[in-house]
């Protein structure tokens, strides 16, 4: 059947060379047909086009076999490979999940993840293959620009001889169509060289390339500067909670305060400390304990009979011994204006041993010595610093070899470790209470060294001290 | 050529009723789905529907947003029953989202050709219930804004790995998988339609977007040879998926050890539940979708009997998993499990439990009748009450053994509250928001694949089948 080329019908004037030459067919059989003759004829680069899918019709245009199935293989492999190895790397390696001694890597729990990413990995192969190979998307396509064209995806066929391939006037065309049912032949321009951006287009393109660089910069100066404030937290989580805190009033009880103080008669845990002799060195008493002692504590039976008792309770003080100073009852006040003295206790409350001295020693080199000196004398850093500056307000350090002091029972000396006097501050919020009575025992220790007599040099170590210079 | 085609061919079980009836040809059926996207102004009805569905949605994403702020203790969720409806819902349509991709996938491979009309429908159908789906586990995590750590990223705030020997992060990888999956299966069988809007598109915007999401298609023979090997490797991926993600999804449960929930007939039974629920969703939405847009000559009564028989077969496996889970409680001889089971049918959720048996194992048989399975009202009935009979089988599973575990002191009774009722209705109204958008702006039918299979389609006498 012949015919006649039908040109473009036109709106514009024709500019553009032609680039090939779209014939219609009634149905798919003629189209097939037609698309076996014009291969075997020896043209290249036929395409034809309908509304779904023919069977047959990409042999018959001479398409080779597509590689998408390889392409898919591949896609699912690596998806397997990554999800095995993800799993291995993230739960064995990098971050070992110990869950009912299980073994850290094990192939079947991780089955279901590999399955799952060898699909998702094969299914992007096959879709994005397929545009890939499909050359989509392709939003401007010379076809488009011909009329007739838009009725491929609705019920027409078409076969698509382009100018290069091997058929190059219409003359040829004509010759070739004889043989076949053709129903048309329409004319398909070469497309138009893109024209430049429409100016608004541009402008906005130009805009919004330039707020997409704002975040990024504004990361870049976050990594190279330092800042005083805190990091920003986009979401709270609990840094700032409805409850109640200390020193906050609080309209829902009747004093308005937020904290509440101790029910009368309650103890928080921890807290108790009965030991008077341990925790306040005062002889544990049978009636008021500190500081609101009668001034008569010259030693009652029952103060001598707790002193005893307490010095029964540790053992050990009594084999060590010698840590106690010359015993010297408490005087009565001189000036009957100070506040009668509570009965302290003179004898260690803890067992006396060379552990509990050697840890004195290192508690009062930290925490005392800085005042006090190394030896006691008051000579510390501080001190001599200190009066160095001439500092008007400053008490010096008492030494710890003064009569005074050293006369002092142990119970007073641990009492001024605690709560401090004059100038000193109390230590009991930095130093436990053990580590309290382990510095009284050093600073007995040091005072003893400066009034020991021969005898209480043990008897083999007595002839090196008599070389001494 | 076509055949006359009357009811008397359909009812003639000699011969294979025709897959579209009325003496459609390619322009006829390019029309009749086109035009319904392509009319300036959808029905009133379409408008009634929307202005419910689309306020149901703002109120499921207000309530959502209300969530963030306030915490899941406006839940009922609470100790035993960490679990509640909010699992219930995600199982519920993980579930009816699995119809789309076995149509698609499953039914392809086999050949089963009267699929063409529904597919694109039940796909469709299947990305917006798994979008209802993959919202409820993530606003269930509590602090939503940190649902990234479900994935495998590296975080400094965490600062460690998921795990991957857990059953909950196989289900964060099958669901995104077959979410994605089914997207991209249902989106590129739609390039050619969305081309065919683009060629037969009047307005510049229509042409605009079509054109766009349409990627330039031109119906190229070299092009179809590549999408058909795409949409058929496609299909061998999705089959096999769409199985493992109500078995990973039961895994959920079948991998802990809580009576009732271990048990190893799980995988199959949800996959069966699942498809059941799927089918009884498309055919309750079909059903009126066909009616209200004339679609009765491309999606005949064989497509929906077809469907009514698949609800059948499912409904009775799933009555049969029923009978089985409590014949294996008694076979085991552990006494948790007989526990679980009598106090599930006989507890204080046996109400639950005889709902979900009445809907699920006794409805579906009504379909034996052919009349049932004929009558568009009578299997939209049964249909709605699958429905209701599926939530309520994951209500089952989910609160009753949860509620009552190894230890009697810690036993509980759960029950909604108001806002858990309210998110459940509000996740209906975003199906049914989406699903509208998609009666209103897409090809409810893929028409390519119709065309392709009308009779006299194909060349014959060519030697190349």
């Amino acid at each position: 059947m012949a015919t006649v080329v039908e040109p473009l019908p036109k709106q514009q004037p024709k500019t553009q060379p032609v680039a090939g030459w779209l014939v219609q067919f009634a149905d798919a059989q003629q189209l097939l047909d037609a698309a076996g003759k014009t291969n075997a004829a020896g043209l290249k680069d036929l395409d034809a086009f309908s509304p779904y899918p023919i069977h047959g019709l990409d042999l018959a245009v001479g398409m080779p076999r597509t590689k998408l199935p390889w392409l898919v293989l591949c896609g699912g492999l690596s998806g397997l490979t990554i999800a095995i190895l993800l799993q291995w790397w993230t739960n064995a390696v990098d971050y070992p999940f110990l869950i009912s001694g299980k073994p850290l890597f094990s192939l079947p729990a991780n089955i279901p993840v590999a399955f799952e990413l060898t699909i998702l990995l094969s299914a992007f192969a096959a879709f994005f293959g397929m545009l890939i190979f499909n050359g989509l998307p392709k939003l401007r396509n010379p076809l488009f620009k011909q009329p007739v064209f838009r009725r491929v995806t609705d019920d027409a066929f078409f076969l698509y001889i382009p100018r290069q391939s091997g058929c190059d006037t219409p003359q040829q065309l004509t010759k070739l169509l004889e043989a076949t049912e053709a129903h048309g032949v329409h004319e398909v321009l070469e497309d138009e060289p893109a024209g430049p951006l429409p100016r608004p287009l541009k402008y906005a393109l130009i805009i919004l390339a330039t707020i997409a660089t704002i975040p990024p910069l504004m990361i870049l100066q976050a990594r190279n500067e330092r800042s005083e404030q805190p990091r920003v937290h986009f979401v709270p989580n609990m840094d700032y909670q409805p409850q109640a805190k200390p020193q906050n009033a609080s309209p829902f009880f009747a004093d308005g305060r937020a904290a509440r103080p101790q029910v009368e008669g309650t103890v928080a845990w921890g807290d108790l400390e009965e030991d008077d002799a341990y925790y306040r060195g005062i002889r544990p008493a049978s009636e008021q304990p500190v500081p609101a002692r009668p001034a008569s504590f010259a030693g009652g039976a029952a103060n001598e009979k707790a002193s005893d008792e307490s010095a029964a309770g540790s053992a050990a003080s009594d084999e060590v011994a010698p840590a106690v100073p010359p015993q010297k009852q408490p005087e009565p006040a001189a000036n009957p204006m100070e506040p009668p003295e509570p009965d302290w206790v003179t004898q260690f409350p803890v067992p006396v041993t060379t552990e509990l001295m050697e840890r004195g020693r290192q508690r009062y080199n930290i925490y005392c010595a800085v005042c006090h000196g190394l030896s006691g004398d008051g000579d510390g850093l501080v001190a001599r610093r200190a009066i160095e500056l001439q500092q008007s307000t400053w008490v010096p350090p008492t030494s710890l070899h003064s009569p005074p002091v050293r006369e002092q029972p142990v119970g007073k000396l641990f009492n001024t470790v605690t709560h401090g006097i004059r100038k000193m501050p109390g230590y009991a919020s930095q130093i436990t209470t053990e580590d309290r009575w382990a510095i009284v025992m050093y600073v007995r220790a040091l005072q003893r060294s400066r009034n020991a007599k021969v005898d209480d040099v043990p008897e083999n170590l007595v002839p090196q001290l008599r070389d001494l210079p | 050529m076509a055949t006359a085609t009357t009811e008397l061919d359909l009812n003639d079980p000699r011969r294979r009723p025709p897959l579209v009836t009325g003496d459609q040809d390619l322009h006829s059926i390019t029309e009749t789905v086109s035009k319904i996207a392509e009319r300036p102004k959808p029905p009133r009805a379409w408008y009634v529907a929307f202005a419910i569905a689309s306020s149901l949605t703002l109120m499921f994403f207000s309530l959502i947003g209300y969530l963030v702020y306030k915490g899941t203790g406006i839940w009922g969720n609470n100790n035993p029953v960490f679990w509640a409806w909010p699992i219930v819902n995600f199982v519920f349509w993980v579930g009816i989202g699995h119809a789309g991709t076995l149509i698609s996938a499953i039914l392809f491979l086999f050949r089963q050709n009267w699929r063409t009309s529904i597919n694109r429908f039940a796909e469709a159908m299947t990305i917006f219930a798994v979008i209802c789906a993959a919202i409820f586990p993530g606003i269930h995590v509590g602090r939503v804004w940190l649902a990234y750590w479900l994935f495998p990223l590296p975080s400094t705030d965490l600062a460690m790995w998921p795990n991957f020997r857990s059953p909950l992060l196989w289900d964060v990888f099958a669901v995104s998988t077959y979410a994605t999956v089914s997207l991209l299966f249902w989106y590129m069988g739609m390039i050619p339609d969305l081309a065919t809007f683009r060629d037969r598109a009047t307005s510049k915007i229509r042409k605009m977007l079509y054109g766009l999401f349409s990627l330039g298609w031109t119906g190229s023979a070299r092009h179809w040879a590549r999408y058909e090997t795409a949409y058929m490797l496609l299909a061998a991926l999705a089959a096999p998926l769409v199985l493992s993600v109500h078995t990973i999804v039961s895994f959920d449960f079948a991998v802990s050890q809580l009576p009732g929930w271990h048990t190893t007939i799980f995988p199959p039974y949800f996959v069966a539940g699942a498809v059941f629920s799927g089918f009884a969703m498309v055919v309750t939405l079909m059903v009126p979708a066909r009616a209200f847009f004339g679609l009765k000559d491309l999606v005949t009564m064989r497509h929906l009997e077809n469907m009514n028989k698949i609800i059948l077969a499912t409904g009775s496996m799933v009555g049969y998993a029923y009978a089985m889970e409590f014949f294996i409680a008694w076979y085991s001889g552990n006494a948790y499990e007989q526990f679980a089971f009598i106090n599930r049918a006989f507890g204080p959720y046996a109400w639950a439990y005889w709902t979900m048996v009445s809907c699920n194992m006794i409805a579906p048989q009504f379909f034996w009748f052919r009349k049932v399975r004929t009558t568009p009202w009578m299997m939209v009935v049964i249909c709605i009450f699958v429905n209701i009979g599926m939530w309520f089988e994951r209500f089952v599973i989910t609160i009753t053994s949860l509620s009552r575990d190894f230890l009697p002191s810690s036993w509980g009774y759960y029950s909604p509250t108001a806002i858990d009722v309210l998110m459940l209705l509000g996740s209906f109204g975003l199906f049914f928001t989406l699903f509208l958008l998609f009666c209103r702006y897409l090809p409810m039918v893929a028409m390519a694949e119709v065309k392709a299979y009308l009779p006299d389609s194909q060349p014959h006498g060519d030697d190349h089948h």
